[in-house]
């Protein structure tokens, strides 16, 4: 019975006991714990997924209504390409990155940072001004998309990462800690109980022979009395009578 | 978990043909230090070493949170798409004008797929 399964390398005393039962305590705990933080993270997981999905269909779509922007600006102003690349300077639009805590786990959302104002010095493109704005500003709508699909994409991996990592810890811990307490804490209370019975049956013998030696002793101070009673008798009247008598009550005098 | 130090990265990068390029440009996503640009224009002639080291580089740098990148670059370049697996910063693939979006191509898309399909 105890060396089914695994156990813990521990000798088995009652303090042994106790404190595995307390880890065992502590294990479902955790076990139960650690199960509803992944249904929470699970929740928020198939929210994302969605998400995900409904936001990379949209992009498709929102990234098609720029470039035609950019067509109407290139169609209305010639080439201007090489001219933006060239004047890229210092990012005006940047991302800013702040916290949101799903159980534990800190999920990073990126947020739109512009900065107010154009730094585009858009001087050489005479003609079309209108669409180059245009283009810029539906631009941006669709980069503050991409922005939002990207934060919901690191969500994805960072939650789909600590949903194998909780799932990993909840199935060792149902799985090997668990069973593995429960098989120590059935060994400990098998020997426990293996020792019980042998000290029951070492008492039960001490007793036993305490009980032979006491009837032993009875017997004996049982058969004193009578060898007191009758040797003083026969002293006194091996004192008073004749020496004759006296080895009788030297004899009595011998069983000693 | 790669969730260290995301405080900084404020910055996008692209990859991707001169339309793609043009247009976030337009949008102020640029940034140009010490002639290192944030972003790579990707023709015909541009070699796939050369996305790849872009793309390699963009991935490393501190700096940037998100790295756009056009679908039909990163068909030149996906097995190292299909392995890049951090969250920072996060890869996103974007269709172009010529090449519209597929889903069933895209890395993420596919794991969310995946995710769906069991």
């Amino acid at each position: 019975m105890s060396g089914a399964g695994q156990r813990e390398n521990i000798f088995p005393t009652r303090m042994a006991l106790t404190n595995t039962k307390q880890r065992l305590k502590g294990a479902q705990t955790g076990h139960s714990l650690l199960a509803k933080k992944r249904d929470a993270l699970t929740t928020r997981f198939r929210a994302i997924l969605k998400k995900v999905d409904e936001a990379k269909r949209k992009m498709g779509r929102v990234m098609q209504l720029a470039s035609f922007s950019l067509a109407e600006v290139t169609y209305a102003t010639g080439d201007i390409s090489y001219l933006v690349r060239e004047q890229a300077k210092a990012a005006s639009f940047k991302v800013k990155a702040k916290q949101e805590n799903v159980s534990g786990v800190v999920l990073p959302a990126f947020e739109v940072d512009r900065v107010a104002g154009s730094d585009f010095n858009l001087t050489g493109l005479g003609r079309g001004g209108q669409q180059v704005l245009k283009a810029k500003e539906v631009y941006a709508k669709a980069v503050e998309t991409l922005v939002e699909l990207a934060s919901l994409q690191t969500a994805f991996m960072i939650l789909d990462e600590v949903i194998r990592a909780t799932n990993r810890r909840v199935n060792a811990i149902e799985h090997v800690v668990i069973p593995r307490l429960e098989n120590t804490i059935k060994y400990i209370t098998s020997e426990l109980d293996e020792m019980d019975r042998e000290e029951f049956f070492r008492l039960k013998k001490v007793q036993a022979k305490k009980k032979r030696d006491a009837q032993a002793e009875d017997a004996r101070r049982a058969a004193l009395p009578i060898a007191d009673e009758i040797s003083p008798p026969t002293q006194e009247i091996a004192a008073d009578d004749s020496p004759g008598d006296l080895l009788n009550s030297k004899d009595e005098d011998v069983i000693f | 978990m790669a969730s260290t130090s995301f405080k900084d990265r404020n910055l996008l990068a692209v990859i991707g043909d001169e339309d793609t390029v043009t247009g976030l440009l337009l949008a102020g996503i640029g940034n140009v230090d010490k002639q290192k640009r944030n972003f790579l224009v990707v023709d015909s002639k541009t070699s796939v070493s050369t996305i790849e080291a872009a793309f390699e580089e963009y991935t490393e740098r501190k700096d940037i949170a998100i790295l756009l990148i056009n679908q039909h670059v990163a068909e030149k370049i996906r097995p190292l798409v299909d392995k890049y697996n951090q969250a920072f910063p996060a890869l996103l693939e974007i269709p172009s004008k010529d090449h519209p979006y597929d889903p069933s191509k895209d890395s993420v898309l596919k794991r969310v797929q995946k995710l769906f399909g069991d």
